[in-house]
């Protein structure tokens, strides 16, 4: 049931990939508690992946699952055509998928360069050795990689900060920094973790204009999770909708849109 | 000049010189402080067994001779070898990264997400076990330790001559400055500047930074907790080889050379607990004030502050300024 479908071209003219990832009959548990019940769903190259719904649906737990912060009790993750084992986290990561979180997790003590520099870890791989010499490899990666990562700085718009403590900064900035970080690591599937949580109106925009220009300049899939529906459905190319640790829609905006479950989910529904 | 000042002057410098001592040991409680939270109660024993072990790698001593002679009625003691200084040292760091491996993997491995204290407690069980382990490997006596680079380039020991004429032409008095010290201070300096140079620019430099101040956040972009905190242990390893030959090529390698992570508390205390330079300036204020308050005040009070001066004016900034000089101001929000 490995759905490698033909890969196909948006409306706007991008071009949409065979799955990279999929995600089948997933359950996790907390002791007695479901977090996520027997969820299937995939993510394809380039789009725009969204996953919504009301609070304590299972989002965050879904995303954590992805990225290795949780482990399923059941299901499996296939990740690029072959079935992921157990990972930590870290290794998750090297293998190409970065993420941010809700709560934002940057190194404050560090600058802005610093922490987008973090995100490059993945790329760099001189030894030890060589790095404690500071000769050769070491020093040509670090030049190679900087590079890049002023490239995606200059992208986001945070040239400004580049050299200030993450710690200083607003809340919008930093969930900008984070991003620019994630995206240092030229993952094959970013995830985002509430990327427009507590923003005001003009940061949303900001921030969905920036995930835009990302999945449209980079071609970066894109799996992210909001509360919100307004942004999402202008966002994203497909929506996985979960309530109670379940899958109640799965298809484009428009077809979530128009699903009784989903309304019901949302709007609440009369029990008469 | 008064000859007050210029014997005052002399004793400055010599607390620099002392200062820099304590700066190398406090050091390695930074270092392990700010990537893992934990205050290493056992980096004094770690500079104690590094000597140790370089000594007995260096002499050619039978690691756990005392043992294998009680078991098998052996006299075994010498393989009859001596291995050159730097071989010996490369040896020795091999040991303390082996040594780092074991620390985290059979203890903090164990212990992830425990409070401070717990943590804390580890390390002093650590320090003794250390200090047992230490004893029943290379034996308790008292050994001299001779560090040469090549053929006869080792580390100076008396007066240096250059300065005491220096100064004797100028003020008409020889200052008397140890060369021991003077090396000491030029090793201190190349260590800081080796460790900020890898701290900042390299990637696991940047990656031990980023789990000093998030783990999840590491976890997220790919580092190894585990791995980071093995790199911590081998670095605070290797500082505490560096004081553990400056300490012992000075008084000897024995074991009130762990009592020098007593003294390395107050200049904590002064730096702040997370801060490098804080170490180093730390350690110069303690080593500075314990002489000069010995010289000026000593002989009102009948003398034998250095004993207790460090830890006085600790405890002053323990009341006024309780993050240090150089420490992160902690703000609790409500």
């Amino acid at each position: 049931m490995n759905a490698q479908a033909e890969s196909y071209v948006t409306d706007d003219g991008r071009t949409i990939g065979p799955t990279v990832m999929e995600m089948k009959n997933i359950t996790l548990r907390f002791g007695g508690v479901k977090a996520i019940t027997d969820i299937s769903f995939d993510i394809r190259e380039g789009e725009i992946r969204a996953i919504i719904g009301p609070n304590g649906a299972g989002k965050s737990s879904m995303l954590n699952v992805i990225s290795g912060f949780y482990v399923p009790q059941e299901g499996e993750v296939w990740y690029k055509g072959k079935k992921r084992p157990p990972m930590k986290p870290y290794q998750v990561a090297q293998q190409g998928i970065a993420r941010t979180f809700q709560n934002i997790a940057l190194f404050e003590g560090m600058t802005v360069l610093d922490n987008v520099m973090t995100g490059r870890i993945r790329q760099m791989q001189s030894g030890l050795f060589s790095q404690a010499l500071w000769k050769g490899k070491a020093e040509k990666e670090e030049v190679a990689n900087r590079e890049q990562v002023e490239k995606i700085i200059d992208f986001l718009e945070i040239q400004h900060i580049r050299k200030t403590p993450v710690g200083r900064l607003p809340y919008g900035l930093k969930k900008r920094v984070e991003l620019a970080r994630a995206l240092a690591a030229e993952p094959s599937i970013l995830l985002l973790d509430e990327p427009m949580a507590g923003m005001n109106v003009e940061e949303k925009e900001d921030m969905s204009r920036f995930i835009l220009d990302v999945n449209d300049e980079f071609g970066t899939t894109i799996a992210l999770i909001e509360h919100d529906m307004g942004v999402v459905m202008d966002l994203s190319d497909r929506v996985v909708v979960m309530d109670y640790g379940k899958k109640i829609g799965d298809g484009t905006p428009d077809e979530v849109r128009n699903n009784q479950d989903v309304i019901d989910a949302y709007l609440g529904v009369a029990h008469d | 000049m008064p000859e007050q000042l210029v014997f005052a002057m002399e004793v400055f410098l010599n607390g620099l010189m002392a200062g820099v001592l304590y700066a190398l040991v406090a050091l390695g409680f930074v270092l392990i402080y700010k990537a893992s939270g934990i205050f290493n109660f056992a980096q004094g024993v770690m500079a104690l067994f590094a000597a140790m072990t370089l000594v007995g790698i260096q002499n050619g001593q039978v690691p756990f001779s005392h043992l294998i002679n009680a078991m098998f009625g052996a006299h075994v003691t010498h393989f009859g070898w001596n291995i050159p200084s730097v071989v010996s040292l490369l040896l020795t760091v091999g040991v303390m990264i082996l040594l780092a491996w074991c620390i985290q993997r059979f203890v903090f491995r164990h212990l992830v997400g425990q409070e401070p204290i717990i943590l804390f407690m580890a390390t002093i069980g650590l320090a003794y076990f250390l200090e047992g382990f230490a004893d029943l490997m290379w034996g308790s006596e008292i050994k001299t330790l001779d560090f040469c680079l090549a053929g006869s380039a080792c580390l100076p020991q008396g007066i240096n001559v250059a300065i005491d004429e220096a100064t004797y032409n100028l003020f008409g008095y020889g200052f008397f400055i140890d060369n021991l010290d003077i090396t000491a201070t030029v090793v201190a300096i190349l260590l800081v500047i080796a460790l900020v140079a890898f701290s900042q620019y390299t990637k696991h430099g940047r990656a031990m930074r980023a789990v000093a101040d998030d783990h999840q956040a590491a976890l997220s972009v790919g580092i190894s907790l585990n791995f980071i905190w093995v790199l911590v242990w081998s670095v605070a390893g290797f500082v505490a080889l560096v004081a553990g030959i400056m300490w012992g090529a000075k008084s000897g390698v024995q074991f009130s050379l762990s009592l020098i992570a007593l003294k390395a508390l107050p200049v904590l205390m002064l730096g702040g607990f997370t801060s490098i330079p804080g170490a180093i300036v730390g350690g110069l204020i303690i080593g500075v004030g314990e002489k000069l308050f010995e010289f000026w005040v000593g002989p009102l009070v009948g003398g034998a502050t250095e004993n207790w001066f460090a830890y006085v004016l600790a405890l002053v900034f323990l009341v006024f300024r309780p993050q240090g000089l150089f420490g992160e101001k902690i703000i609790e929000r409500v």
